[in-house]
């Protein structure tokens, strides 16, 4: 008897692990309303129209145009793409409805009801996310806010931006680009020039949010960029934790989001963002996907302050993105936690900047960098201690795990330290899922699936274990894995 | 149970076991001794379906199967336990976790219900206490910052778990002190049963002071060069490892195996 058999796992554990389908991919049929491709000052006349913005936010927008055409592409971020042609998108499209915008849910399209009954967020009373509130963005504008009573009668405001701009405007007025001025960086002009919908966060005086709330983005026409822009605002001794998902529709054609997101945190007020991002990534090929140019930046104004980013970045063909913390106010403290995957030919250069300003401020900095099949994955960070912060303290971890031999991993960690009393560290590891790990775990008995999974999982638990239960979970099945920690 | 015949395996082009052959029988406790190199690792790795171990010839019959052509998780999960001489870290994984994970993965293959979480956790207390590990242990990654003694007292923990059918010992007294010897050994001793076989693999006799087997044999040059009961062993420590080369060499060109 001669039997010369290779052991039975024929398929690389790793590249089934990561061959996953993009589940979100579905189009909704629905009709819209869209104008026509390019852009102009006529475009945004039309899109401030549309919406029926009061005066000044026209005025703000025709403003950071102006200052958009005489900016130019940032170069710096390591990803590579071919250019973008700005008058190649749909700036405006929103599926038809009656009204200026549904004020019930009873007004809502069923398709768009189904659509994010489909994607794991269902908007009608019985069946709601229990304890989230959700603000759902399609396309350009929001299609519906839940809980919105409820959080009334505690004086919260949550609502699509578009309502804030005529209901409340002396509230964006005072607060709108004064975290992410509108000529900050090159997207975030284009932003200011063309954002169409987003969430409203007003959080007053001393209350604590009761719920967490969510906004749910969604793009679904073709050719259409997504130009949301968020605004929160914790008033002194106020706290709220926020939630962010996306998804988009498999497309061959890349699709722009460019977002811009502010928050301010007054005196003793705390702001947790989380986000699971999961626009769709391309093919295996690097065919289609979206390209996620977000700048997000939290102003810890007041004293005793406090805002944490966490993300999940799984999806987007590009991701480019820093979230980050100013922290102006004495005693404030900034958080960043991410998990960044990027898998096939995904390329994303992620990280933070915390910029200490104020006395015996503290930032806390931990990333981890999945990269597997030929994707890019960057870890970029900017940690500055002005001469005025004394006292300031951060501490920075980067991890990188690299999955298969093809991919890259990179960190570009800076320090400005201007002030001798800062305390600064920084630690980074990078690793490669060890043949050894995988075949401890399956001499266990466990599958090669149950293996990866585990061990990605492994990886990311210290980011896992910031996000609120529902998104952890969701955040888990984003990278397969089973719910790990259920024992003890 | 177990029916090694002939076998051949190189790693990167390079011939480790030479035809090797070996019968395992359930209830036998055999131990495999030799020199560094004489294919003592290769030999678990191979059974254990280690992919960068490659087989040229010969058979594995394992429980009246082709163990060669099996996955890696379906030979653990039909019963074989290979207990690591470096196991390895998995960190952000906890003990718990991992260990639940695998039982689990075992009792779905044997058609049992999974243990839930608290069966479990009072099943694995119990065993915890048996081979003298803290409870914190399972709330720690896997065998993240664990001491030598630690790592090898988590492999007999995983292999009480999981009661294999085989289990096979590679170097486990490498790196203990001779307190953690005896308690690994009690552990072992613990599993012995007239359903169950061991396969110690050493290179110090003193480990077969406290786990004694029915048979030892010698490997040398990939094969086994001498068969015989625990005064082999005894004599391999009076006579050193020098004496079983010029074995090997001697029996170069017979192939001779053995069988217990």
């Amino acid at each position: 008897m001669n039997s010369i058999t290779e052991p039975a796992v024929a398929v690389d554990p790793l590249e089934s692990f990561l061959d996953r389908e993009y589940s979100a991919g579905f189009v909704t049929d629905i009709e819209s309303v869209t104008i026509p491709k390019g852009l102009s000052e006529d475009t945004i006349r039309l899109l401030s129209a549309k919406k029926g913005e009061p005066e000044f936010m026209l005025e703000w927008r025709l403003s950071a145009y102006r200052h958009w055409l005489t900016m130019s592409l940032p170069e710096w971020a390591k990803v590579s793409f071919p250019p973008v042609d700005f008058q190649d998108i749909i700036y405006y499209s929103a599926p038809k409805s009656k009204k200026d915008g549904p004020k019930s849910l009873d007004e809502v399209d069923p398709e768009l009801l189904r659509t994010y009954e489909k994607l794991g967020v269902p908007l009608h009373e019985r069946a709601r996310l229990a304890g989230v509130a959700v603000d759902a963005v399609f396309d350009s504008v929001s299609v519906a806010t839940t809980f919105r009573k409820q959080l009334a009668d505690v004086g919260v405001i949550f609502c699509s931006f578009s309502e804030a701009v005529k209901e409340h405007p002396d509230l964006v007025r005072k607060y709108l680009g004064t975290v992410v001025p509108p000529g900050d960086n090159f997207y975030a002009a284009l932003n200011s020039a063309v954002f169409s919908d987003g969430s409203f966060v007003f959080i007053p005086k001393g209350v604590r949010c009761p719920m967490e709330l969510s906004t749910y983005f969604r793009i679904n026409a073709q050719d259409t960029g997504q130009f949301e822009r968020t605004l929160i605002i914790a008033e002194e001794g106020a706290s709220v934790s926020y939630l962010e998902g996306c998804t988009a529709p498999m497309r061959d054609e890349n699709q722009l989001h460019a977002a811009v997101v502010e928050l301010v945190a007054l005196d003793d007020a705390r702001i947790k963002y989380s986000t699971v991002q999961n626009w769709y990534p391309g093919d295996k090929d690097g065919k289609g996907g979206i390209y996620n140019f977000v700048t997000k930046r939290g102003d810890c104004r007041g004293a005793r302050s406090h805002i944490s980013w966490t993300q999940v970045e799984t999806g987007s063909a590009i991701t480019w993105k820093y979230p980050s913390v100013i922290l102006r106010g004495d005693d404030s403290t900034g958080e960043f936690y991410s998990v960044a995957l990027s898998n096939h030919r995904q390329q994303a250069d992620t990280g933070t900047k915390m910029i200490h300003m104020g006395r015996n401020t503290r930032s806390t900095i931990i990333s981890k960098g999945i990269s597997a099949g030929y994707g890019s994955n960057t870890y970029r960070g900017l940690v500055r201690v002005t001469p005025k912060a004394e006292n300031a303290r951060n501490y920075t971890q980067c991890d990188s795990l690299l999955i298969g031999k093809r991919c890259a991993a990179h960190t570009f960690p800076t320090m400005e330290v201007q002030n001798p009393t800062a305390s600064v560290e920084h630690e980074a590891t990078a690793s490669r899922i060890g043949e050894d790990q995988l075949f401890y775990a399956m001499q266990r008995g466990l599958s090669a699936e149950d293996a990866v999974s585990m061990i990605v999982n492994g990886f990311c638990k210290e980011v896992f274990k910031e996000l609120p239960m529902e998104f952890a979970v969701e955040a888990q099945n984003l990278l397969g894995v089973s719910l790990e920690g259920s024992v003890g | 149970m177990l029916s090694i015949k002939d076998l051949h395996a190189s790693v990167e082009d390079k011939a480790i076991l030479r035809g090797l052959s070996l019968n395992v029988n359930a209830g036998e406790v055999h131990a495999i001794m030799g020199p560094n190199g004489s294919g003592k690792s290769t030999l678990s790795q191979v059974l254990a379906g280690r992919q960068d171990y490659k087989v040229e010839s010969g058979s594995v019959e394992w429980m009246g199967q082709d163990l060669l052509s099996m996955s890696i998780e379906d030979r653990a999960r039909s019963g074989l336990f290979l207990a690591f001489q470096y196991p390895i870290e998995i960190p952000g994984v906890s003990n718990a976790y991992f260990l639940r994970a695998s039982v689990n993965a075992a009792r779905r293959h044997q058609g049992l219900p999974e243990l839930d979480a608290m069966d479990f956790i009072k099943r694995v207390k119990a065993e915890m206490k048996a081979v003298g590990m803290k409870e914190e242990f399972l709330y720690r990654s896997v065998n993240e910052g664990f001491s030598g003694g630690e790592k090898k007292r988590n492999e007999v923990l995983q292999m009480t778990l999981l009661e294999p059918k085989l289990a096979i010992l590679d170097e486990t007294d490498s790196g203990l002190d001779i307190d953690a010897l005896k308690v690994v050994a009690d552990g072992v001793n613990r599993l012995r049963s007239p359903e169950r076989a061991l396969i110690v693999i050493t290179h110090y006799q003193r480990l077969l002071d406290y786990i004694v087997p029915d048979f030892v044999h010698v490997l040398s040059g990939g094969r086994i060069v001498r068969s015989g009961g625990r005064e082999l062993a005894l004599e391999l420590e009076e006579r050193g490892y020098g004496w079983v080369k010029e074995l090997a060499a001697g029996q170069k060109t017979t192939g001779e195996g053995a069988s217990a």
